[in-house]
């Protein structure tokens, strides 16, 4: 019942070439079968939105997940997506997805067979969150993979798949052929190459590897090396994994400074805006989470190299201070709003943990966490959506892409003419070098600085040295040999989850107090509810504690005799301890 | 994974064409289905299309030597697959005697001959939801390994006053079993209403007898012409008596199994 399956695909982009290949296959495969047309040669028509999150969770994770709609209710079809790179199709002895009349790629899915989950009632043109999905094997498949994110229509197409019974003397169906024709629906259609497959009829390996044969021999015809959904994506101009949070750019170590700092800026400002529609359409809290880090970034960044975009056709030092004044505005703006996600996105394990009070004595403060949050977004969308916001961004953009295009001239050139000074006469190596060295020795020297006696401020402040250099490293990654970044970010984020686990309990029973006391003013704070909260609180308290127990070793292991080898390994391009 | 098996001493009572037909309407109601054909007359792979003969030898598979899962055939329906028939089968009880250093029937220290039908089919648990065994017309050791695999046996009786003898002697014969014990469910096969035998005894049985099905294989032609057609009459003749005698035997069957058998 696991029929192989190989694929191919029609040559070039026209259309009126493509009927000739389709009866070039026919034709090929007659010569050894009789060739029926299931259901009188009428295809199956099946409109087809392919899902992911925002940034690619299931393409990263090696799936494709595809919404199949049907006359009643329809299907979530998850398989691999192996095919996405450039293999060659499975032969047609391997073990494959099954023959489902809808999925004509080429290759078999990563993990295994396809997995399906009828659903009712899914409207495939918007946004959805896990916990619409009703339990099924693709849901517990794909749970904690997607979410909190929510899973989003990527591409829609409609496919007409017509499939043949290949017969061999005896008038048995030995091999099946699946022809796949999809457009992209639009005011102009947009249709893709005919795909064809050849699907195995268990117990009759030959036959299929005999039409595999024919099918590849028929004019016009290669083997498909590319899944429907990429070239579905590839009409409507996108890529899988276009978007991602990451500061992934190209600059050299020869590049100008202030053109790497202004690539940087730039690439943290894509992410900013690409994450606005997500935030104000409130499609899931990662949008506002991957704004804030951007926004974190970029004024990690100016307080990192912020000098390197001072100079003649370039910023002042008054204006790289406004926009670090700009860009804490934004972060501002939108705190409220993410400690209330964090709260409702902890809340029901945190509920589930209590032990002297019920889960359910909490209820209240999620109400008024989700009242509380309606609030406090009202005023972040209203901020984002200001000119204040759009001026910050346009003008932002204007100013860093002037640098990165203009022609601030090499660092031999600057000291030639005199023009160039100061970090923005660097190369990017330089800076790199320069700027990571400070911040570790910036953060080392502060977490020296840090007793038992020490109070929370101590470690608050060695937690965002820790993060200014943690995004020095990310900055600068082009630059550096994988393996000794790898060795250096190790440590360095363990002791950052150390000092966050302080820092964020901290944070959080500080404003599970004063929500207890607002709750208690508005007249909305049960007793129950009231000792529940306490229970949290101590419950944090003591992960507190934990954690800054726990900071001496995490500190040593990151600061000691290996870590500074291994910063120095990774500064001077040699492989650390 | 539910065992069905078709069976019955007597030749041509309609144990093939019941066993292809209800294989393929539990395939076809979601069941992922294999059927066996045992019979050396491969009467059922010819249903099917398939050529009958098992890759690697019938001998190798019986023995043990080559794995269930390698004989197996997609059929031209969905969930419904086959194992084809082998010439080899005719001499099946020698092959399953093999082991047993030819102590017949009963269990011996050789090994147990009639339970090996049932450890051959136990890998195909994961895979199939029902399997059809279409037996031969005997009483040998192949029939008892059927009888001691399957979890329900399906009688097709002619209508005449011996057929109530065959079944009483089948359900003696089971009810001997140690340990496990198979359903019976009987049915009238080959029914024509003309007769005035037949009408009576079908009445009479199926109202008396709770392991006689109330539904009845009528005698028909289009039944006959499955030979000709080469597939499921229930494909090929959807509309006709036939079709719903079957698909009234298949319901039957089904809640004969929610019934009794242990889920």
């Amino acid at each position: 019942m696991t029929p192989g399956l190989v694929g191919f695909i029609a040559c070039g982009d026209d259309e009126r070439a493509w009927d000739e290949t389709v009866a070039g296959v026919l034709e090929a495969l007659g010569a050894a079968f009789d060739v029926i047309p299931d259901r009188g040669g009428k295809p199956a028509a099946c409109r087809r939105t392919w899902l992911d999150t925002f940034d690619w969770r299931l393409h990263r994770a090696g799936l494709t997940l595809e919404y199949a709609g049907r006359p009643r209710g329809g299907e979530l079809l998850l398989a691999g997506n192996a095919a996405n790179s450039a293999s060659p199709p499975s032969p047609p002895s391997a073990p494959g997805t099954p023959s489902a009349p809808n999925s004509a790629d080429a290759a078999s899915p990563a993990d295994g067979a396809a997995i399906s989950q009828p659903v009712i009632g899914w409207q495939a043109a918007r946004p959805h969150l896990m916990c619409e999905l009703p339990d099924g094997p693709v849901a517990s498949r794909i749970g904690d993979l997607v979410a909190p994110r929510a899973l989003l229509p990527v591409v829609t197409a409609t496919s007409a798949t017509t499939t043949c019974r290949l017969l061999n003397e005896d008038g048995k169906t030995v091999a099946r052929l699946v022809v796949e024709r999809t457009s992209i629906p639009g005011p102009q259609p947009a249709p893709l190459a005919p795909r064809f497959a050849i699907t195995e009829v268990r117990g009759y390996p030959g036959a299929a590897r005999t039409a595999g044969r024919l099918v590849a021999g028929a004019p016009g015809v290669e083997p498909a090396t590319t899944t429907t959904f990429t070239e579905a994506l590839r009409a409507v101009g996108r890529l899988p994994g276009d978007y991602s949070n990451k500061v992934d750019t190209d600059i050299t170590a020869a590049l100008p400074a202030s053109k790497a700092a202004a690539t940087i800026l730039l690439r943290l400002l894509d992410t900013v805006e690409a994450n606005i529609g997500g935030v104000l359409a409130d499609t899931d809290t990662e949008f506002l989470h991957d704004l804030r880090v951007a926004v974190r970034r970029t004024r990690s960044a100016l307080k990192l190299f912020g000098d390197a975009l001072i100079g003649r056709a370039r910023l002042t030092e008054g204006e790289v201070a406004f926009f670090a004044a700009e860009f804490k505005w934004v972060g501002d703006l939108t705190t409220p709003t993410r400690d209330l996600d964090v709260h409702l996105l902890d809340f029901d394990d945190t509920a589930h943990s209590l032990s002297a009070a019920k889960p359910d004595d909490l209820e209240p403060f999620r109400a008024y966490l989700e009242q509380r949050r309606r609030r406090e977004f009202r005023l972040l969308s209203r901020g984002l959506k200001s000119a204040r916001f759009t001026e910050l961004t346009r003008a932002w953009r204007d100013r860093l892409t002037a640098i990165r295009d203009g022609n601030p001239g090499t660092r031999a050139a600057g000291v030639r003419s005199g023009r160039e000074r100061g970090a923005a006469a660097e190369t990017t190596g330089t800076l790199a070098m320069e700027r990571t060295r400070a911040a570790f020795a910036k953060t080392v020297r502060r977490g020296a600085a840090i007793t038992l006696e020490s109070p929370a401020e101590t470690l608050h402040d060695l937690r965002k040295r820790a993060k200014e250099l943690r995004y020095a490293l990310e900055f600068f990654a082009p630059l550096h040999d994988r393996a000794a970044q790898a060795k250096v970010v190790g440590e360095l984020k363990r002791l950052q989850d150390c000092l966050g686990e302080f820092q964020d309990t901290e944070v959080q029973v500080g404003e599970i107090r004063a929500l207890a006391t607002a709750m208690l003013a508005a007249g909305e704070a049960p007793a129950v509810t009231l000792l529940a909260m306490g229970e949290v609180t101590a419950g944090l308290a003591l992960r507190q504690r934990e954690a800054r127990e726990d900071f001496g070793r995490r500190y040593a292991a990151f600061a000691g005799i290996d870590g500074q080898r291994r910063i120095s390994a990774l500064l001077r391009g040699k492989p650390g301890r | 994974m539910r065992i069905y098996a078709t069976y019955n001493i007597k030749g041509g009572v309609g144990k093939t064409t019941t066993a292809v037909n209800l294989a393929f309407l539990a395939a076809e109601s979601g069941l992922r289905t294999v059927l066996w054909d045992l019979d050396p007359q491969g009467a059922a792979s010819f249903m099917f299309r398939v050529k009958p003969r098992v890759k690697g030898g019938g001998k190798a598979l019986i023995r043990g030597k080559r794995p269930l899962d390698d004989a197996i055939k997609g059929t031209d329906f969905d969930n419904l697959d086959l194992i084809p028939a082998d010439f080899t089968y005719r001499n099946m009880d020698l092959l399953l005697d093999a082991n047993s250093g030819g102590g017949g029937a009963s269990d011996t220290p050789g090994g147990k001959p009639a339970r090996k039908l049932a450890k051959l089919l136990a890998p195909l648990a994961d895979e199939y939801d029902a399997v059809f065994l279409d037996c031969p017309p005997s009483v040998s050791l192949v029939s008892e390994n059927v009888l001691q695999a399957a979890d329900v046996i399906l009688v097709p009786l002619i209508p005449t006053t011996l057929s109530v003898r065959t079944l009483e002697q089948l359900a003696g014969f089971v009810a001997e079993f140690n340990g496990h014990r198979p359903e019976l469910l009987a049915f009238f096969s080959m029914v024509d209403r003309r007769k005035k035998l037949h009408r009576e005894i079908t009445e009479k049985l199926s109202v008396e007898r709770t392991e006689v099905a109330r539904t009845v294989i009528p005698a028909l032609s289009v039944i006959e012409t499955m030979s000709v057609e080469r597939a499921p009459v229930v494909v090929f003749a959807p509309n006709t008596a036939a079709t719903r005698a079957y698909r009234g035997l298949w319901a039957e069957l089904r809640a004969f199994g929610e019934e009794r058998l242990p889920s």
